[in-house]
């Protein structure tokens, strides 16, 4: 909200709503489209999805029809889709980011060197580099600003609204295609209070004439013209010259429809938005939010007597000379270009070149008006969504003062490494006290953002009062935490920043005080309000000493409350947010607590109303009981005895995890100084086994006295939480009391445990639901039972005995579900959601082969909760060998899998070369060994590395560049197992193509498709794998169309392994298809069955899912071995049994299938149809291939 | 031959109309049993614990993974676009209303008050044209008194009635101690009829997983003399109107229920078994017989073998069992 007010007679009387920027925006490129062509990436995927909900509810746009939505398999298709769709005459938009807009740039090109008019929006993102960054900068848009597109940018959500209105506009009248763009998650995610545009004002903007050109330029059979010609040396620089009179005209239009804007709206825009003091000597220069911050830093100064001022970019390309030099002070003597994006090895980054470029321009030109050349230096900040804050832009402010500021700075890390970063007053703020500054810790599940998010509402809708929301999530899937930062204010609020000092602290989980600290937002004498069960007359003493001394020290008024068991008692289930926000508004005062109540209860009535009376009746209840339950806590005035705050590590973990893990853990990673880090974004692995979540309410207790020790617990487990080992019974003499042991079956003198890792299960049940084993007096009670654990502690050490037992050694476990899960897992702790489905194949992929795996993997949730730091549950066995681990992109994985597989094998080749020609140093027989030696089983390989070893003994004595080579290169050959992994939208869907042809190229690689039927990590949009009729994002009517049978296609080639497996349905058949795709010599393809928050139900019962899944006919089981048909076999085998249940009695359990009810019925004998046909194809594929298994 | 019946207060022109079961879920289905001459539709029960679990499911398993990671903040589309089977059963009946003109009765499921008696005023607002309460209680908590339990159905269908201004019929099962004082307290509590019996879902025993399973098995026309005795027992004493539910399969089957007192008689596994047009036959049957058997209309016969009327009362009383027992000595 910082364009100038300029009151006008015709501004129209606005519309207040609170709402982020994707769907303000969303809103406008809807009503004036007519197709959009989608496909989903955070930050931009709302976007989207907002469309395609009101195309599906079939809301109108702008002229009365609904606009037409497809979604595409990657960016790159959405953009040759617009691409089509404006050539054939439909005003077009899409939304994106990152990496997806990366995919655009071709037909980017194109689009401008045609002039079609076109405005998508673009959430700015970070692009992979060292890393993936799911969070904002420019580095995304600054990769485009060569394609000929006009880039408008946005810097706050009232902006990105307006800016998405003045882009379409401006685009129909200037034929130049518009980029338009806001930060990625600060702008994108941020919920504000704006003033809405109605449809007038849009009609009001757009010019119907110019519309009516473009459609008549449309390719028609009717009046034929051709476009995409390929020319020669002879006309074509000409020809690309020839559009230069459109992007002249560019600044002129788009300055009066801002002009045009302003008089309908009253705010006014410029191309260059000049803000502060009319003599400024010194001046920041930015685009996005963080010019809003630097504003709010430069009123601050100007009020101390100084001169600042700063120049916001809006329209970036064409970058206009002329307008940039009309609006800067021409007292201005020193600028910061600050730029939210890195060009390693440029003069610069690219808002910094423009500018030294500009002025340079204006000089020779004649157009600098300046008393003296200004000194210009160039920042880097912000980049992935690091925070940019007031006391930052002030540090740059200051530095314009030194005789010679420091150029290409980088402002809000610590660069202690190349020393560029200029220091800066961490503790300086300038928020005023008008503003409620409100921070809440909450946890994913427990629905404070939810609640927070309707707060913002109710007061900044039903109140005259500004309103403003950031949520800030962590990178786990299951028990994360979320911190909320909340402002509410009299007048609009143009902090674009997260919170530092707070009004309101709330902490909704009780254990973040042990780890976090939750008090260090606290301004003295504000509000603390802590979810406990403890009750105000005994809290005192669980607190840790820290946050004892910081109620005390900084006078904070404490309150209580017991949300569970005010939740339990009002009939409200676990769900405590609408009793915690009853709480925020009881004691924060923002509002009257008489007026707060009738609000909160207004929305629950319009929350839950259609679920009937009852329901609404029970949260009122949760709301009077709320306030009844909030106690004042008395605070001792000096008595701060409590325990410490419990280390985020422990003392034995490596120097690494102590040094970086733990800061981060802590949350407090923006202290980390560049040093800290590597410089090509290695990291160490095996680091979940530091970070001890503990978020399991009740743990699985064993029973060892009906325990069958079939291992199916330890099988299904996704986080590696619950183990299997037999050893010899003579260690027990050194075990810890309780620890649980039996005689191993059919083992002499060996004894079994299955122990649980109290601290890392997550409280799933899906090993209590797997285990067959009831006592025979009590068959209710299994051998694995769900337990509230009083005694964690106990356990815990208990564990942690268990994992110093001795692991079997792997030369005698054989391919059986049993055996496997004596395997040392080497992927444990992952931050995968509570039950989630496609761990187990991962785990069980490393007890198999983890001392020799390769992984590449597509981005994902497998890439998220594979690779997302603080810590990584990739992990190594005792000889320090495990999965090494990638992840390059989303698209290119499969191609980057072969490449895995191909340096493999040349480096084996060539170690096998120089073996054969260092043959006479080396001898001849360890030679002949190493080149026989390559076999795949475990006694083979185990020998194979003793030969390696040997050889490199000898190899130290061979003075010889090739013995040093040689030795280098020894390891390759070992075998390697190189497994391509990822979810089905990269499978299926963006990486096809590159899967396709991995599987064509015959060679030795493995791909695991962990098929969850949609992007899960996105949010649940449809893929090609989604099945018929399932309801996901982008198919809310339900997917009309078969699900893709990319099995059935992979096998057309004849000489690919193919498996589809299920482990919840047929383990047995899992594991001998991970053993068969292993051991074949060419590509294979298994698809694993994922089942998937995103289906909608409860995953403890995941694996009965899996089992209807594939007793209905659904998912078949089946293994396509190609060395079969060598045998004269039938290749095809299917490993279920013929269908015994209803297709319905699968689908019917998940919501995901619910669709509306007059498709229901005809949906459910549709699809009982498909797979009914689906069974019979399979069953003539087969022959009388039938497995044994499946008989 | 005039087979109109009163049943609930509702005109029907004839007493054969399918039970609660699966039938209806499909609208062509219905459709079809409309033309085979179903003087009624009954749907099958929407059941308290379904409205229940599936409120606290949503919430559980869709609202509680929503705003917790930064990539996805929900991963469903928003919950109203998915149909909780209630609602689904709320729409059925309108659907259902608009495809056939005769009677639609909805069928509840539960036994403690609560929210979902909601869902009768919402069946009423759907166009149902009564409600058939299916009381299905298995009295298992040792301290609750017979007593207790049948205060609770009556204190339901008080409820109900509080809610709903259409006839309610209440579905019993056999296993009161007094029946007839229970279906009186029920009349008493706003009831405007009863169904006899309730066929119980009776679990199976896998002895190799020790566990349970459920089976369903079709009912036999030997069910029906259980209904016969109790409609013949109550039809004598109560006024109120009567269905027979559990063993009619056939045209005699429905003679001898209405004989017995029965205003209506419902018919599932016969349907089931045998097709939609088993109804028309059943009616055919039915007609042909009361003109075989020179009856003026429908109502002329109900009632007759009732404990007033028939000539054998003891026949429905105690003596019955001593009198089977010394028919197998002979």
């Amino acid at each position: 909200m910082s364009a100038n007010q300029e009151p006008s007679t015709a501004v129209r009387s606005p519309k207040a709503a609170t709402l982020d920027a994707n769907e303000a925006v969303a809103s406008v490129a809807y009503r004036l489209s007519e197709t959009i062509a989608i496909y989903p990436i955070t930050p931009s995927s709302p976007m989207a999805e907002s469309c395609d909900e009101w195309s599906a509810k079939s809301r109108p746009n702008l002229w009365g029809s609904v606009p037409s939505l497809v979604e595409m398999q990657s960016e790159a298709g959405v953009a040759g889709a617009v691409h089509g769709m404006l050539n054939s005459g439909a005003l077009t938009t899409t939304f994106t980011a990152s990496q997806g807009l990366l995919l655009m740039i071709p037909n980017m090109y194109k689009i401008a060197g045609e002039l079609l008019p076109f405005c998508f929006h673009v959430t700015a993102r970070a692009l992979a580099t060292h890393a993936l960054s799911i969070f904002g900068d420019h580095s995304d848009v600054m990769a485009c600003r060569q394609t000929g597109f006009v880039m408008l940018a946005s810097n706050s959500v009232q902006e990105a609204q307006d800016m998405a209105c003045i882009s379409h506009a401006a685009t129909f009248e200037t034929r130049v295609p518009f980029m338009h763009f806001f930060d990625g998650f600060r702008t994108s995610h941020e919920v504000s209070k704006i003033d809405l545009l109605d449809d007038e004002v849009l009609r009001s903007l757009v010019n119907e004439e110019a519309i009516r050109t473009f459609r008549s330029r449309a390719l028609t059979p009717d009046k034929p013209s051709i476009r995409g010609t390929a020319q020669n040396p002879d006309v074509y620089f000409q020809a690309r010259e020839a559009c230069n009179p459109y992007y002249a005209s560019v600044p002129k239009a788009v300055q009066g429809l801002m002009d045009r804007f302003a008089k309908l709206t009253g705010r006014q825009y410029h191309l260059f938005d000049y803000v502060g003091h009319p003599e400024a000597d010194r001046v920041i220069i930015a685009i996005g939010s963080g010019a809003e911050t630097a504003e709010e830093a430069a009123v601050w100064l100007n009020a101390q007597g100084q001169k600042v001022g700063v120049l916001k970019v809006r329209l970036y390309r064409p970058f206009n000379v002329e307008a940039f030099i009309a609006a800067m002070p021409a007292s201005v003597k020193s600028i910061a270009v600050l730029d939210r994006t890195k060009e390693p090895g440029s003069v610069g980054e690219p808002l910094y070149l423009d500018v030294v470029t500009a002025l340079a321009e204006a000089r020779s030109s004649g157009l600098s008006r300046f008393a003296c050349e200004p000194v210009v230096i160039g920042g880097r900040y912000g980049l992935g969504s690091k925070e940019f804050d007031p006391a930052m832009a002030k540090a740059i402010f200051d530095e314009l003062l030194r005789e010679r500021p420091k150029n290409h700075f980088t402002i809000g890390i610590n660069d202690d490494v190349s020393g560029t970063s200029l220091d800066y007053d961490a503790e300086f703020d300038l928020e005023g006290s008008d503003v409620v500054r409100a921070v809440f810790f909450g946890l994913g599940a427990d629905g404070t953002v939810g609640a927070n998010k309707n707060s913002i509402k109710i007061i900044g809708e039903e109140t005259s009062n500004f309103a403003q929301g950031y949520f800030v999530y962590d990178s786990k899937k299951s028990g994360a935490m979320t911190i909320s930062h909340l402002r509410f204010g009299p007048r609009p609020i143009s902090a674009h920043y997260l919170i530092k000092r707070a009004n309101f602290v709330a902490c909704h989980q009780a254990t973040f005080m042990e780890k976090f600290d939750v008090l260090g937002y606290a301004v003295p004498k504000g509000v603390f309000l802590l979810n406990t069960p403890f009750g105000a007359d005994v809290i005192w003493d669980h607190l840790p000493r820290e946050v004892q001394q910081q109620i005390v020290e900084k006078e904070l008024q404490f309150y209580v409350i017991d949300a569970a068991s005010v939740a339990h008692a009002a009939g409200a289930g676990g769900r405590t947010n609408t009793i915690m926000q009853t709480c925020f508004f009881a004691i924060s005062g923002v509002l009257p607590r008489e007026e707060a109540i009738a609000q909160i209860k207004k929305a629950i009535k319009k929350t839950y109303g259609r679920k009937g009376d009852a329901v609404v009746a029970q949260n009122f209840a949760a709301v009077d009981q709320a306030l009844a339950g909030l106690h004042q806590v008395k605070v001792p005035a000096n008595c701060c005895n409590g325990h410490a705050m419990l280390p985020p590590v422990p003392d034995c973990a490596p120097d690494f995890v102590k040094r970086v893990t733990s800061v981060i853990l802590e949350n407090k990673g923006d202290l980390l100084p560049v040093s800290a880090f590597t410089a090509d974004g290695t990291w160490p692995v095996a680091t979940t086994q530091w970070e001890k979540r503990n978020i399991a309410d009740k743990l699985p207790v064993w029973d060892s006295s009906i325990c069958i020790q079939c291992n199916k617990c330890a099988f299904v487990c996704p986080h590696a939480a619950i183990r299997s080992k037999f050893y010899p019974s003579e260690l027990l003499a050194n075990a810890p009391e309780g620890f649980n042991s039996v005689k191993m079956r059919a083992q002499e003198g060996q004894s079994f445990t299955i122990q649980v890792a109290p601290e890392d299960c997550t409280g799933c049940t899906l090993c209590a639901s797997v285990c067959p084993a009831k006592s025979k007096t009590d068959p209710s009670h299994k051998a694995l039972t769900m337990t509230v654990i009083p005694e964690r502690a106990k356990e815990a050490a208990q564990y942690a005995y268990f994992l110093d037992l001795p692991n079997p050694d792997r030369t005698l476990l054989k391919p059986e579900v049993k055996s496997s899960q004596f395997a040392q897992p080497l992927f444990e702790y992952s931050g995968a959601c509570t039950g989630c489905g496609e761990t187990p194949y991962l785990k069980l992929l490393t007890q198999m082969f983890g001392d020799r795996l390769v992984i590449a993997n597509a981005t994902g949730c497998s890439s998220i909760y594979g690779g997302n730091l603080p810590t990584t549950p990739y992990t190594t066995d005792k000889n320090g060998r495990g999965p090494a681990w990638s992840n390059s992109l989303f698209e290119d994985n499969a191609e980057y899998g072969l490449g895995f597989r191909f340096a493999i094998d040349k480096q084996n080749g060539m170690a096998r070369e120089l073996l054969t020609k260092l043959a006479p140093q080396i001898g001849d027989t360890l030679v002949a060994d190493l080149l026989a030696g390559g076999g795949r089983d475990e006694a083979a390989i185990a020998a194979q590395r003793e030969r390696v070893k040997a050889l490199r003994d000898r190899l130290a004595g061979i003075n010889a560049l090739d013995a040093r080579r040689l030795s280098d290169i020894a390891d390759f050959l070992v075998r390697k197992s190189t497994w391509i992994v990822g979810g089905d939208g990269w499978a299926y869907d963006i990486g096809y193509g590159g899967v396709d042809h991995v599987l064509s190229t015959g060679a030795n690689i493995n791909i695991l498709v962990l098929d969850t039927e949609v992007y899960s990590n996105t949010g649940g949009q449809m893929s090609k794998s989604t099945p018929f009729g399932a309801t996901a994002k982008f198919a809310m009517a339900g997917k009309t169309r078969p699900k893709k049978d990319l099995g059935l296609m992979a096998m057309s080639y004849g000489n690919i392994y193919v498996a589809r497996i299920a482990f919840g349905a047929k383990d047995a058949q899992t594991v001998k298809a991970f053993e068969e795709a292993e051991s074949f010599d060419g590509p294979s393809l298994i698809i694993a069955y994922s089942h998937c928050i995103a289906h909608g139900y409860s995953l403890n019962h995941g694996l009965e899912q899996q089992r209807l899944a594939v007793e209905s006919g659904t998912w078949p089981l089946f293994r396509y071995d190609p060395r079969r048909a060598a045998e004269g076999l039938n290749a095809m085998q299917i490993d279920n049994a013929p269908p015994k249940v209803r297709v319905a009695d699968y689908l019917r359990n998940e919501l995901r299938f619910k669709t509306k009810p007059e498709n229901l019925a005809a949906f459910e004998a549709a699809a009982q149809e498909q797979v009914d046909q689906r069974v019979a194809f399979y069953q003539k594929l087969a022959g009388t291939g039938i497995s044994e298994a499946a008989k | 031959m005039n087979l109109e019946t009163d049943y609930l207060g509702l005109k029907l022109k004839n007493p054969i109309m399918p039970g609660a079961s699966p039938l209806v879920d499909d609208l062509s289905t219905v459709r079809r049993l409309e033309d085979a001459g179903a003087a009624a539709i009954v749907m099958h029960s929407l059941f308290e614990e379904q409205i229940e679990l599936e409120r606290a499911a949503l919430d559980r398993d869709v609202e509680s993974h929503t705003e917790s990671f930064a990539e996805a903040l929900t991963y469903l589309p928003n919950e109203e676009d998915f149909n909780e089977t209630s609602e689904q059963y709320l729409q059925l009946i309108s659907k259902i209303k608009a495809t056939v003109s005769v009677p639609v009765i909805a069928s509840l499921n539960g036994i403690t008050p609560g929210g979902w008696i909601d869902y009768a005023k919402l069946m009423e607002q759907a166009g149902a044209d009564a409600l058939e309460l299916n009381y299905y209680d298995i009295p298992s908590n040792p301290s609750m008194t017979g007593a207790q339990i049948e205060a609770r159905a009556v204190a339901l269908v008080e409820a109900i009635r509080e809610n709903v201004s259409i006839p309610i019929a209440v579905k019993l099962s056999p296993f009161f101690s007094s029946l007839p004082n229970f279906v009186k307290q029920l009349l008493g509590a706003g009831a405007n009829g009863v169904v006899l019996f309730n066929r119980f879902y009776q679990p199976d025993i896998n002895i190799e997983d020790l566990d349970t399973e459920s089976v369903l098995e079709l009912s036999t026309p030997s069910e029906l003399r259980l209904r016969l005795r109790w409609l013949a027992l109550l039809s004598a004493q109560i006024d109120t109107s009567y269905a027979a539910t559990g063993g009619v399969h056939s045209a005699q089957d429905a003679i001898r229920a209405i004989m017995a007192g029965a205003d209506a008689v419902q018919m599932v596994s016969a349907l089931l078994r045998n097709g939609t047009d088993h109804l028309a036959t059943v009616l055919a049957d039915l007609t042909r017989w009361l003109e075989e058997h020179e009856y003026e209309s429908l109502a002329q016969m109900r009632g007759t073998m009732n404990l007033k009327h028939c000539p054998d009362a003891t026949a429905f009383e105690r003596a019955n069992y001593l009198r089977i027992l010394k028919s197998w000595q002979v």
